[in-house]
């Protein structure tokens, strides 16, 4: 599995940094525009706002060649299997940044129609709300991404901190049990 | 490129016929009668609650729900030109004015047709064909359910409009909901192909005549027709820091 | 199919004329006979979408191809679908506005404007619409217009390989974008304007920056037009290609850019004028060809010509300022000014100051006007306007209710993608991308 059985200790450190560093640095998103956060995707794209200097504006049509999924839309039930299939398609390592708050929660849109969420279908890494966000927001996003990126833990630290993620989540509270905030 | 004289020839041919026909309409609307109105429904209450939860006095309000009913003559404008070309065309066919046409309803300037199913197809070739009314346009077909309105419950409306005359028109078709079916408007107008699936998938108005009635907008598995007033909205309740929304179509609101 | 791969090959090529020829190395010749005459009965049917790039949304194409010629073309659509029609029979008729805002999300303005024009005729306050409040209406949707064409012509581009084209495109249009965002506060979906009129005054110095922006936007487009006008590739790609005669337009119930790429001068800015578009000075650009290539060339001609209003409306309303721009009618005027306070934009705090302090009324107004919103009399209307992709209609039904009990939107791009089969057929696998573009579809109008 290549760079993921590298030992540890210091060794690991700096291939965890070289990694991360090459990975942010060219991440190519799949065109996954579905609605108007699309058109605020592609203006990202365009010389105003120039994501290419993030090294980003090779939009690849083809999931294969991608990494980042921007679910840009609201995802109709009929287009959810459709996510899930590019999803798939797309190689590892892979992220998904859900854009807009009809990607991430279904947004205004709470009917029988939409998708309430893109979580529902594919692991989102990073949420923007908006509606739609402007392309210095989604900019935002994709430089917190970055960052998430760059500092992701390889090999054994991965595994480490993925088990203190899943202890800290079965020992959190559920949502449904957090009353009384609104007071 | 046409040349600029000939544009503006077919331009000035477009507004003329516009204005003499808005103005007509204008007219028509400020003859000022009172339409007569047609019961569909009754509401009771003001907001969702009722019995005991309801504290504010107005549960016993009951208002009724009227549409504008048929109108009489004189319609006013070209309206009755219309009609009266379309009577004659009707009768020396045969099909008969008052059996294809049920009811016309004049309201906000615009006419409507109520039209019989049985004789849709050939009260829509005579309005595309005849050189005095010439609606070639076809805007679609939509629908509407009035699910109160028992033996009439689904509505199927078609909006139709001549350019060469500058006017606009509206057909509607009731059908009851135990026997939805229409024959379709493909044949005379293609425009409608489209529309016609839709208001199938919305509505689950059959239409007839036709071997590829197939869902458009929702997935070809989809059950039940979502534009229907029985089918709700579909939504889930949103929780946020303690306190749930439910979805739009389950919350208290003015009705 | 008479290359000479072999010396005694030519005494055979009159039986062979005609013949498909199928070029196989090795194997055993029954296999691959068999394989030959499978292939030979076999439909190759490509599926392009619903996730594809040069698809101009979720929009998913079945083509049946034979070689590189289509043989029959089907649209897919409903990807999209988002209930917003059966969502604004929930919501009160203000707040519908910001429903169907978001159907076809490149041209937001013209869905409010025909939503608005239609609730209006049913209030009856058509006459009381106040002038300033046509007028940035009309000034909006021109604007919208040009932007919305803009998108058209740098997406077509773009997906026929020309990025230039959308790096222009989207260029110009952010000219366009900043006056949206200093008059409305919002890029897109702007929920601007409102039964009764529009939310706000335009803000004072926006008419100067409008005119910078359409300088901008007028050099931008003549960029685009040294790019595209005479350039032969593009020319080859977009000429001839996706004809549709007047009759099959007629037919198929097709208006806008395509209708008038057949020669006839269909607009409903000028056959059924609304907003006072009669009295503005401008020209309805048509063509004859009726091929990709006219409807391109059409979209630059209709920027120019609503550019052209656009200079007439900031005549208007610089003559205008101070005007209202609500209606008159304290039960159906949206009652909050906005401002931009220490804490963003909100009600401003001259308003509160009047609900609070000075107007029982006007808190009355302002709280039933929001929370239940205004009762429309029962009825149907039918409201049209001259959308950048076609005629959008919008079917009004009232039962005299706060919230409106059927709210259709007969979208034009909806109509308009009828049309990819008869466009399609009988052309290239490349001339589907370029039929599609001239139809230049929403899928969020198409699929709602």
């Amino acid at each position: 599995m290549g760079i993921e059985e590298a030992p540890s200790g210091f060794v690991l450190t700096s291939v965890e940094k070289f990694a991360g560093l090459a990975r942010k640095s060219s991440l190519w998103p799949v065109t996954f525009g579905l609605a108007c956060c699309a058109i605020e995707m592609m203006a990202t794209g365009g010389s105003r706002f120039d994501i290419s200097r993030f090294g980003m504006e090779v939009f690849r049509a083809s999931p294969r060649q991608s990494d980042l999924m921007i679910v840009a839309g609201r995802v109709s039930q009929k287009m959810a299997p459709v996510v899930r299939q590019v999803y798939d398609q797309m190689a590892g390592p892979k992220w998904v940044l859900s854009m807009g708050v009809c990607a991430s929660s279904g947004g205004m849109f709470n009917n029988y129609a939409i998708v309430q969420g893109v979580d529902h279908i594919v692991p989102v890494d990073i949420y923007l709300p908006g509606c739609p966000p402007r392309p210095e927001m989604l900019i935002n996003a994709i430089l917190e991404l970055h960052e998430q990126i760059r500092d992701e833990p390889l090999g054994k630290n991965r595994q480490e901190i993925a088990e203190a993620v899943e202890a800290a989540a079965l020992r959190a509270e559920p949502t449904s049990h957090m009353t009384g905030l609104l007071r | 490129m046409t040349t600029p004289d000939e544009k503006k020839d077919a331009a000035q041919a477009v507004n003329t016929a516009a204005q003499s026909s808005s103005e007509t309409a204008l007219e028509a609307a400020a003859q000022g009668e009172r339409t007569p109105l047609d019961v569909v429904s009754v509401r009771e209450g003001m907001f969702g609650v009722a019995g005991t939860g309801d504290t504010s006095g107005f549960g016993g309000l009951v208002s009724t729900v009227a549409m504008p009913g048929a109108s009489e003559r004189p319609y006013g404008g070209w309206f009755d030109q219309v009609v009266d070309i379309l009577a004659e065309l009707l009768d020396a066919s045969g099909t008969g004015y008052d059996a294809a046409v049920e009811s016309v309803v004049v309201d906000r300037g615009e006419l409507t047709l109520n039209i019989a199913r049985e004789h849709l197809v050939e009260v829509t070739r005579h309005l595309r064909d005849d050189q005095d009314l010439r609606f070639e346009l076809s805007l679609g077909v939509s629908g509407a359910h009035y699910p109160h309105d028992t033996g009439r419950e689904l509505h199927a409306v078609y909006h139709l409009t001549s350019i060469t005359h500058g006017r606009r028109l509206r057909l509607e078709v009731a059908v009851p909901d135990s026997d939805p079916t229409i024959p379709t408007t493909v044949d005379v107008y293609p425009a409608n192909d489209w529309h016609e699936r839709e208001t199938w998938d919305f509505f689950g108005i059959v239409f007839t005549g036709r071997d590829d009635l197939a869902r458009i907008q929702m997935p070809d598995d989809w059950p039940g027709h979502p534009q229907r007033k029985d089918y709700p909205l579909g939504g889930i309740p949103v929780e946020y820091k303690g306190a749930t929304v439910p979805p739009a179509d389950q919350r208290r609101q003015y009705k | 199919m008479t290359t000479q791969t072999h010396a005694t090959g030519h005494l055979f090529d009159a039986e062979t004329e005609g013949l498909s020829t199928y070029e196989a190395t090795g194997g055993d010749w029954s296999d691959i006979a068999e394989e030959a005459a499978r292939l030979g009965e076999q439909r190759i049917v490509v599926n392009m979408g619903p996730q594809h790039p040069s698809t101009h949304g979720v929009l998913r194409l079945m083509l049946e191809i034979d070689g590189e010629t289509v043989t029959e073309a089907r649209a897919g659509i409903g990807y999209l679908h988002t209930g917003i029609e059966k969502n604004m029979e929930f919501r009160t008729w203000t707040q519908g506005v910001t429903f169907c805002t978001r159907m076809d999300y490149l041209a937001p303005l013209f869905q409010e404007t025909a939503y608005c024009l239609g609730t209006e005729r049913l209030l009856g306050i058509t006459d009381d619409i106040p002038e300033r409040a046509t007028q940035i209406r009309v000034l909006m949707m021109e604007l919208n217009r040009v932007g919305s064409h803009l998108v058209a012509l740098a997406t077509g581009g773009n997906e026929l390989g020309a990025t230039t084209l959308m790096t222009i495109g989207f260029t110009a249009r952010e000219e366009i974008l900043r006056v949206f965002e200093l008059i409305t506060g919002l890029r897109m979906n702007h929920a601007y304007v409102r039964p009764g009129g529009v939310a706000q005054d335009i803000p004072a110095g926006a008419l100067d920056q409008i005119r910078e922006a359409i300088t901008g936007v007028k050099r931008y487009l003549r960029q685009l037009e040294d790019l595209m006008l005479g350039q032969p590739i593009l020319k080859g790609r977009l000429q001839e290609v996706g004809v549709l005669n007047l009759a099959s337009c007629m037919a198929l119930g097709i208006t806008g850019p395509m209708l008038r790429s057949t020669g006839l001068p269909y607009d409903v800015r000028k056959a059924a004028p609304y907003c006072g578009y009669e009295t503005y000075d401008f020209d309805v650009p048509v063509s004859d060809n009726a091929d990709c290539w006219d409807r391109m060339v059409l979209r630059i001609e209709e920027c120019y010509q609503s550019m052209k209003i656009v200079d007439q409306v900031l005549e208007r309303l610089k003559a205008s300022t101070g005007s209202p721009v609500m209606v008159e009618d304290k039960k159906i005027a949206w009652p909050a000014q906005l401002a931009l306070g220490s804490d963003g934009m909100g009600n401003s705090l001259d308003h509160i100051r009047e609900i609070m302090g000075t107007s029982m009324e006007a808190l009355i107004h302002h709280f039933k006007l929001v929370t239940e919103g205004f009762r429309v009399p029962a009825g149907q209307v039918w409201q049209t306007v001259e959308h950048p992709r076609g005629e959008l209609g919008v079917h009004l039904i009232s039962d005299g209710g706060t919230k409106p009990y059927r709210a259709h939107f007969r979208d034009p791009s909806f109509n308009n993608l009828q049309a990819v089969s008869m466009l399609c057929e009988g052309g290239q696998v490349a001339d589907v991308v370029c039929a599609v573009a001239s139809i230049d579809p929403v899928l969020g109008g198409v699929d709602r």
